[in-house]
């Protein structure tokens, strides 16, 4: 048998799954003893140019109260026909189209190399795919002429058939009727009055679609295709780029000491009710692009009163911020209304100061939705990250999906939301979701020795091409006792994926508890599991030891614990909002980046290496490039940097220096051209201002605390009193053997 | 009297001391000046000056018998002092004399005799009408079996005397001025007997009283008609000798319509008398010529009668006075009426940073009537007596005679209207004003798509906006344009210059009003015209195919205040609407139009507008100076009552057009929105009427909104609005004085500039009754009665109006006659001579459609009258009440001259005739079924009456001179109007005839109220009961 690391990494490749045990333990309370939960990263659509979708539909398990998948898992009689659910066990009759099969003609879902399979939805009618675009008006016009070269410019990327809508807003909201011939029209509405789905729809005068019914996917839904708001790209998209470059600044006048009135609460619950009055559960994103804080209507995060400023963590904290909870209860509410309707909420939010991500995060979390965050619209971080929006796959297809579902199939299971059906709404290849399990066996009664657990993710979403596709994952991991069998659950630890869903869960503490509290319980945490799998004598530190299943996780937490998921300290909620949002989006990959940065030496010294996140990295005569996910830096070291300015790398006879400083920059771009969003791209030096962002990031293990490294040709000291790895695993070994504990 | 007037008619007085014993009343001269316009100019306009000064008349019947009755007494001394003041239109007149020579007959003598007694200027009427009685009030004329002659008058409705037609054009001769009613009726010879002479004695002359049969110069007069009048005539002397104990008999079947008094005379004597001159203010309490008069006014120191112009001239000294003649104290204020071209344009005065020069404890303005003293470094402000300093830069030394040296190089010391520029002070939040916007917003339901209006008024707009009002002297108009159209929901459009296509914006959330754009909204329309004839063009496409049928009213005029308030100006909107607005949205009005109140007690409810939204509504308007001009194309009930709220209370105007189609009332639209659209207007204006002390104004009616008892406010005033003003005393007046009227009115330019239009005026004071008498303007006092009538409407039955409209009238004519005529008999009716129309216009007044309520006039035609009334000028009510008839077919195409006009009763209309008759805002052509075939052919290009298509609806202009004149005479008669005219042709015996019926004022209303005739007998009624 192939070790752990590759069986793990076969099933990611294969099924975009990763669980942070591999062996199960077989009781509930085993499972809680464990610590790190049984849990799941998922991505639902991870890419797979190799698995072509099938044009049927899936086989269902007939029970009611199941409805799984057939999948490889399950025993199939072929000559009765018949085949057993491997999660109730019951057994079903294949469909006559079934007649012909039999142990050498096995329909794909029954293959084993197929546990993950797409089926596509052949019934119902193509559903066309809506992108409403919600505009801010109220910003500088040359962010604004940006915006709208972006927003011609994702015209063109839109296929033809897809519907586009355009909403404005400044003062007030305006709704833009397309497709009009001569005169433009658009319904206009107060920013300060909230609309219902009905009001709106009378004072747009739509008709509600006939045939609304209870039934979900398009099946049932009978909608007209289009309306005077939302219309073909291909039959308006002149129309369409006029008006865009028509849209002029918010016109109504901002007094000096005043900010602009931005009506961003309406407009969005007025594109919320528009798709919902017309296109209900049908794949929708509503992409907001603002350009600073609501500070009107329903909403607003901020007065227009430019001498109070924008909450901070320090007013939210002492209770001070009176907007946040009525803006983040009418943010949710509109989260609430699209997710039920499948729609996506996209927020580019571009300005120099925060716009009000923390109370509209829910938007994008709850729907699926993109947030991106950047100082203005006339960076190529908003324009190139907008424009990956709109990636296509080899066959021309949107990378993105919508109104996804995902339900699980298990034999004993529970998420999180206690339930086994989420709305995702938004999808895309890269999207990932942690799913906690639960061990509802009890103690008493034993899985039998050999027995496999299930899971089946069974993920429907509307393709980009308007199908509806249906993705089944089907897994199944051994059980084991762990009494008996506690070194192979041990082994099949997976210590990436257990800390990216440990730190998931901690973000998801962080966004209703206190920020102390949430450490201390990662702490406990993690100390428990060092007395669980450590191998050590009581009392004695340096008894320590831990397999090598687990040797990285320590340092992982000590870097999540110094994250800004976690520190709140020198961000602000925007910030904040905006970072633990995309580590809750991210794959595994990107979220290890995200929580412990890589970084890379370049030196005369030999080929680029990776090198370690250690203050004792920073050398004068090295080129490092740091990877946060959220920004590319690259830092000159001292002598580098000397060299640099004294222009070396103009001269002929030094051209190796200029390749030298040539290759982190390559690097460099290749990672900015893949990422998505695009991050910040830093260039720094030694004693640069914003060398600080390595500073902070690296492990502090030479400060201007522990003398006897200063001074020293090693590495640079950071001013910091924030412990060090070192002192931080002393510590935790100190408590992990401590018997007291 | 006053408005509470009819609340309460104040007890009438004991009144009637020795009247009893005078005789009859007499006739006034036959009025010449009709002969003048149609005979030899000259000669009759000699006697108008007496005889139109005479108010006669009679009512009577002729025959009076008691020959005692020559008055000749009292009066005299009124007469004097008439004679003086007649002097000044002399000029143009013969005197007296001259005239009566012209008759040739021999009345000279008589004349002569009588002119020194005779009453002069109040003339009274005396009807020895022992019979009066006899004519229930209400009851048409008495058959009058007797004489042929009388049967002309009385001819049934429909068929009118031969001879009277064939005389039409003398006719009014006759009967005209002269009240002298007995004249018509007695043959030359006896009446002559009877007569006196009267034309030369303005005084009264008494029927029977005068000794000097001869004198009379009804001969002459008879001579040119002649033939007519013999026919009649015959049989009068029977009847006549009578004395008044017989007149219970016989006479009191017949009244002549002529010997009653004429306005169509009156009318004529005044533009004789003092038409064509030059009127110098120069004097206090001056009385002006009659509004229908043709005068140019030269400002010397008092206000033109143009803008202000009172009831009576003289002011009674003290409260008691003015309460026992109930002779309501009040002046009608038009303070932007418009100026002939040949009177100076007001100055405009800049006392510089410091703002004008005011009274420091009245805060009156510098005008005329301060007076400077202490060698100039002080004045004296004469509305509250208080000593104010002069300012440095203002100090001018004295003149010997106590004037300042600069006198006539300062508008505001030598002239009564002036304009200050204001200061900063006088601005809204001290910030210059923004030019005025105008915002055309229209209904674009179903109806006026189908009807054709958006069509028509987006292709007019086109050419319109280019004749926006502008500052004198300014190439192009300040006044920025926004556009609107809405049914139940509102579309704004965005026509800034830099967009190649206009953009709509709509906003459907009616319940919160606002406006979704700024820049862009309100524009030049110079810069804009490309974009906004874009707009225009597209307007009607958009909405060809609408089904929308519900529209919205409030929000609408919401948005319009609301655009003003953003775009800090003041403005005007044009609503062009067409229905009542039922769509959900404040303001909604449901039907509440209910003809069974008619005539109850709760009739009132059908006037008063709903409050609520629109009470708010005006008051927001008028605060931000917002405008709103209403012009409606109902097809049915919509409540104008309250729709018409706001226009009325903000200086704007309803027009209404009932079934508008494009094709048929296209350009009567279109002429009235020209003329709305290019008046002289003030926005944003709050005017203030100071007085001296001892009286103040009290009450004010117009369309304007008052916070306060002082302060008018007006969201805008155009040239054609006028607010009539009343005054009380609160204390005893002086003589010596007299009594100063300013009135100031601050207001934003269509330049945008704000400004401050001053009127002053100053008036005699006398304790003499009978001065007040003769002051008095019959036109301005009907423009307060029916001001204060149609007010009273919101609030009281209208039975109880009438009856106190009848009570005060009877009132003042029954204090006059116990205060000041000379004692004559209880029969006969004597009326003031400054007021001997009014109680024509006064029946006419109450047998407007709004006062009386028939089946056939809907609600919302009478609340329209009713609101637009209220903001009428003396002008207006006038030829509201007494229309102008004019026959056509004599007219002298080669004449530049309008044909004369006779009096508003059937009796003037011949099968054969031609008439136009106009009252300011309709204009029909009335046809005679016997019309000659020359006049129709020449008119309408068909052969004969008989040819003539079923629905007419416009005059075809033909080249030929009757036409070509027919046209001349109503665009000349429009040119003076306020309103454009729609044209009615009328067939007689047609079906329409009722509505052209309706206007003929002397006669019994179809709808109900008396005849002139009949209103007469019965105020003499009632005068003769005050007096007992």
């Amino acid at each position: 048998m192939a070790t752990f690391q590759e069986f793990i990494q076969q099933n990611e490749d294969r099924d975009g799954v990763r669980f942070s045990w591999n062996v199960w333990p077989s009781s509930r309370l085993e499972a809680t003893r464990m610590v790190v939960p049984v849990a799941s990263l998922f991505t639902p659509l991870k890419e797979r140019p190799d698995l072509p979708p099938i044009q049927y539909e899936p086989v269902l398990c007939s029970r009611a109260t199941c409805r799984a998948v057939l999948n490889p898992l399950c025993q199939v009689d072929y000559r009765a026909k018949l085949w057993a659910c491997n999660f109730c066990y019951q057994r079903n009759q294949f469909p006559p189209t079934y007649a012909g099969i039999s142990e050498v003609n096995q329909p794909a879902e029954l293959l084993p190399q197929f546990s993950t399979i797409e089926y596509v939805v052949q019934r119902g009618p193509q559903m066309p795919l809506n992108f409403l675009y919600v505009v801010d008006t109220c910003m500088e016009d040359e962010d604004l002429q940006a915006l709208k070269e972006s927003l011609q410019m994702s015209l063109s990327l839109l296929p033809p058939t897809a519907l586009v809508g355009l909403i404005t807003f400044g003062r007030m909201v305006q709704v833009h009727e397309l497709g009009c011939e001569g005169i433009s029209k658009s319904y206009v509405f107060r920013g300060t009055k909230d609309l219902n789905a009905k009001q709106l729809q009378e004072m747009l005068g739509l008709t509600k679609p006939a045939g609304q019914q209870a039934g979900r996917g398009p099946q049932t839904t009978q909608v007209p295709l289009s309306n005077r708001f939302l219309q073909p790209v291909h039959k308006i998209d002149m129309n369409l780029t006029d008006l865009l470059g028509e849209l002029q600044r918010d016109p109504w006048p901002v007094p000096q000491g005043k900010r602009p009135l931005r009506s961003l609460g309406v407009a969005l619950s007025i594109a919320v009710g528009l798709l919902e009055c017309t296109f209900p559960n049908t794949g929708a994103r509503i992409m907001t692009f603002i350009g600073g804080p609501a500070t009107q209507g329903p909403g607003m995060v901020v007065g227009d009163e430019l001498k109070t400023p924008i909450r901070s963590w320090h007013d939210i904290e002492k209770d001070n911020a009176k907007f946040v909870k009525k803006a983040t209860k009418h943010y949710e509410a509109l989260a609430n209304r699209a997710a039920a309707n499948g729609h996506i909420i996209d927020i580019y939010a571009c300005a120099l100061d925060q716009t009000g991500l923390l109370e509209m995060k829910c938007c994008t979390n709850h729907t699926g939705g993109y947030m991106v965050m950047a100082d203005s619209f006339n960076t190529s971080l908003f324009k190139q990250t907008f424009q990956r929006v709109f990636t296509k796959d080899v066959q021309g297809a949107f990378k993105m999906a919508f109104a996804g579902t995902l339900e699980i199939k298990v034999q004993l299971e529970i998420g999180t939301g206690g339930t086994c059906q989420w709305k995702i709404c938004g999808l895309d290849p890269s999207t990932t979701l942690a799913l906690y399990f639960e061990v509802v066996n009890q103690h008493n009664a034993p899985i039998p020795q050999g027995g496999r657990g299930a899971v089946q993710y069974v993920t429907q979403y509307q393709h980009s091409s308007g199908q509806r596709r249906i993705r089944v994952t089907t897994i199944a991991r051994n059980w084991a006792d762990a009494q008996s069998q506690i070194q192979s659950i041990a082994a099949s630890f997976d210590q990436e994926a257990s800390a990216i869903l440990m730190a998931r869960l901690a973000v998801y503490r962080a966004e209703s508890e206190e920020g102390p509290d949430v450490l201390r319980w990662l702490d406990r945490q993690l100390i428990r599991l060092c007395q669980k799998f450590g191998d050590y004598h009581k009392d004695d530190p340096n008894s320590f030891r831990f397999s090598e299943t687990f040797s990285l996780y320590p340092q992982f937490m000590f870097h999540l614990r110094r994250s800004p998921f976690l520190q709140v300290f020198n961000n602000s909620p925007d910030e904040s909002s905006y970072y633990r949002h995309q580590f809750m989006r991210q794959d595994l990959t990107q979220s290890l980046i995200m929580i412990q940065p890589i970084l890379y030496a370049y030196s005369f010294n030999g080929p680029p290496e990776p090198v370690l996140l250690d203050s004792s990295s920073i050398l004068p005569d090295r080129i490092l490039l740091m990877d946060t996910f959220f920004q590319i830096l690259i830092y000159h070291g001292e002598t580098v940097s000397q060299w640099r300015k004294a222009g070396y790398q103009d001269m002929p006879e030094y051209e190796n220096f200029r390749h030298l400083l040539q290759a982190p920059v390559d690097d460099a771009q290749e990672i900015l051209h893949s990422r998505f969003p695009m991050p910040r791209y830093i260039d720094t030096e030694h004693g640069g201002s914003q060398a600080r962002f390595l500073l902070s990031k690296v492990n502090p293990s030479q400060t201007h605390n522990n003398m006897y490294s200063w001074g020293q040709e090693s590495g640079a000291p950071i001013l910091t009193d924030d412990v060090s790895l070192q002192v931080f695993m002393d510590h935790l070994k100190k408590l992990a053997v401590s018997s007291a504990a | 009297m006053s408005q509470q007037g009819y609340v309460a008619t104040p007890p009438y007085s004991q009144a009637q001391l020795g009247m009893g014993g005078h005789p009859g009343g007499f006739g006034g001269p036959p009025s010449q000046p009709v002969y003048g316009h149609y005979g030899g100019p000259p000669q009759p306009f000699p006697i108008p000056p007496g005889g139109t000064q005479h108010g006669i008349l009679g009512i009577h019947k002729g025959p009076v018998s008691a020959p005692s009755a020559m008055p000749q007494p009292p009066a005299s001394s009124h007469y004097g002092s008439s004679v003086q003041q007649n002097g000044s239109y002399t000029q143009g007149f013969p005197p007296p004399p001259a005239a009566s020579s012209s008759f040739g007959q021999v009345p000279q003598s008589p004349y002569q005799n009588i002119a020194p007694q005779a009453t002069p200027s109040t003339h009274q009427l005396t009807n020895q009408i022992s019979n009066m009685q006899i004519s229930g009030y209400g009851q048409g004329p008495m058959p009058t079996p007797q004489s042929p002659s009388r049967s002309a008058p009385q001819q049934p409705f429909h068929s009118a005397p031969p001879h009277l037609m064939a005389q039409t054009p003398t006719a009014p001769g006759p009967q005209s001025p002269s009240m002298g009613s007995p004249l018509p009726l007695g043959g030359p010879p006896p009446m002559g007997g009877m007569m006196p002479a009267p034309m030369g004695g303005p005084a009264f002359h008494q029927l029977q009283g005068q000794g000097t049969p001869q004198g009379y110069p009804q001969p002459p007069a008879a001579g040119p008609y002649g033939g007519q009048l013999a026919g009649p005539q015959p049989g009068f002397p029977g009847s006549f000798p009578g004395g008044a104990a017989q007149m219970a008999g016989p006479p009191q079947k017949k009244l002549d319509p002529d010997s009653i008094p004429s306005t169509t005379q009156v009318i004529e004597d005044d533009q004789a008398k003092r038409g064509g001159q030059i009127y110098a203010t120069n004097l206090r309490g001056q009385i002006p010529p009659l509004v229908t008069s043709n005068f140019t006014v030269q400002d010397q120191g008092n206000a033109s009668p143009r803008f202000m112009r009172c009831t009576t001239y003289t002011f009674p000294c003290t409260s008691d006075l003015a309460k026992q003649c109930q002779v309501p104290l009040g002046t009608v204020i038009k303070p932007f009426a418009t100026i002939p071209k040949n009177e100076t344009p007001l100055y405009v005065v800049n006392h510089g940073e410091t703002g004008p020069i005011r009274c420091n404890r009245c805060k009156a303005y510098m005008c005329p009537f301060m007076q400077f003293i202490d060698g100039g470094r002080r004045f004296q402000c004469a509305f509250c007596s208080c000593i104010n300093e002069v300012p440095v830069f203002y100090f001018q030394h004295l003149d010997h005679m106590g004037r300042r040296m600069d006198l006539y190089e300062r508008p505001e010391l030598s002239l009564g209207s002036y304009e200050f520029i204001a200061t900063l002070d006088y601005c809204k939040n001290n910030k210059p004003p923004n030019p005025p916007a105008y915002i055309f917003m229209i209904d674009v339901s179903y109806t006026n798509i189908k009807s054709g209006l958006v069509k028509l008024l987006c292709e007019e707009l086109k050419t319109l906006l280019e004749k926006l009002p502008r500052e004198e002297g300014v190439e192009s108009s300040a006044v920025r344009v926004g556009f609107v159209t809405y049914n139940k929901i509102l579309h704004f459009y965005n026509v800034k210059s830099a967009l190649a296509q206009p953009q709509m914006m709509v906003v459907s959330d009616v319940a919160e009003m606002f406006v979704p754009l700024q820049d862009g909204f309100l524009v030049n329309y110079q810069e804009s015209r490309a974009v906004i004839h874009n707009l225009l063009d597209q307007i009607p496409d958009m909405f060809a195919d609408t089904n929308e049928s519900e529209t919205v009213f409030a929000p609408i005029i919401q948005a319009g205040v609301e655009a003003f308030k953003a775009a800090e100006c003041s403005g005007k909107l044009f609503i062009f609407h067409s229905s009542i607005p039922t769509a959900e949205a404040p303001g909604k009005l449901k039907n509440r139009d209910d003809r069974k109140l008619f005539n109850t007690e709760k009739e009132k409810t059908l006037f008063q507008p709903l409050k609520g939204v629109y009470e708010q509504l005006c008051k927001d308007c008028v605060a931000q100076g917002c405008c709103v001009d209403l012009f409606l194309f109902p097809s049915q009930y919509l409540d104008l009552a309250t729709m018409g709220d706001v226009p009325t209370h903000t200086g704007g105007s309803v027009y209404k057009y009932s079934n508008f189609q494009a094709e048929v009332d296209g350009t009567h639209f279109l002429n009235d929105l020209r003329k709305d659209v290019e008046k002289p207007i003030g926005f944003d204006a709050i005017m203030r009427v100071r007085t001296s002390t001892g009286f103040r104004a009290t009450d004010f009616f117009g369309a304007i909104h008052m916070n306060n008892t002082t302060d008018v406010e007006m969201a805008a005033v155009d040239c054609d609005n006028a607010l009539t003003v009343e005054f009380k005393h609160d204390d005893t007046l002086n003589e010596e004085t007299g009594a100063f009227i300013q009135c100031a009115l601050l207001y934003t330019t269509v330049g945008g500039q704000r400004r401050l239009r001053v009127h002053n005026l100053s008036l005699n004071c006398s304790s003499q009754l009978s001065e007040l008498y003769k002051s008095c303007e019959t036109d301005t006092l009907i423009n307060f009665f029916a001001k204060s009538a149609y007010r009273a409407m919101l609030n009281q039955p209208l039975k109880n109006i009438r009856e106190i409209l009848v009570n005060q009238t009877a009132h003042m004519l029954a204090c006059y006659r116990k205060n000041c005529a000379s004692p004559s008999a209880a029969s006969q009716l004597i009326l003031p001579d400054a007021m001997k129309v009014f109680p024509v216009y006064m029946n006419s007044l109450m047998k407007t459609p709004a006062m009386v309520g028939s089946p056939e006039i809907s609600t919302d035609e009478r609340v329209l009258q009713r609101l637009c009334v209220m903001a009428m000028g003396v002008e207006e009510t006038q030829v509201l009440l007494y229309p102008c008839l004019i026959p056509l077919q004599n007219m002298d195409v080669s004449s530049s001259v309008l044909p004369g006009a006779v009096r508003c009763s059937e009796e003037r209309l011949s099968d054969n005739g031609m008439f136009l008759l106009e009252n300011g805002r309709l204009l029909f052509l009335w046809l005679g079924q016997a019309c000659p075939s020359e006049l129709i052919q020449s008119l309408f290009n068909v052969p004969s009456f008989a040819h003539l298509p079923e629905e007419l609806n416009s005059l075809p202009e033909l080249d030929n001179p009757q036409s070509k004149k027919v046209h001349a005479i109503i665009s000349a008669i429009s040119e003076r109007r306020t309103n454009r005219m729609k044209l009615l042709i009328v067939k007689q015996k047609d079906r329409p005839e009722i509505l052209f019926r309706q206007h003929l004022v002397e006669d019994k209303g179809l709808h109900g109220g008396a005849s002139y005739m009949d209103f007469l007998c019965y105020v003499h009624r009632e005068v003769r009961q005050l007096l007992t």
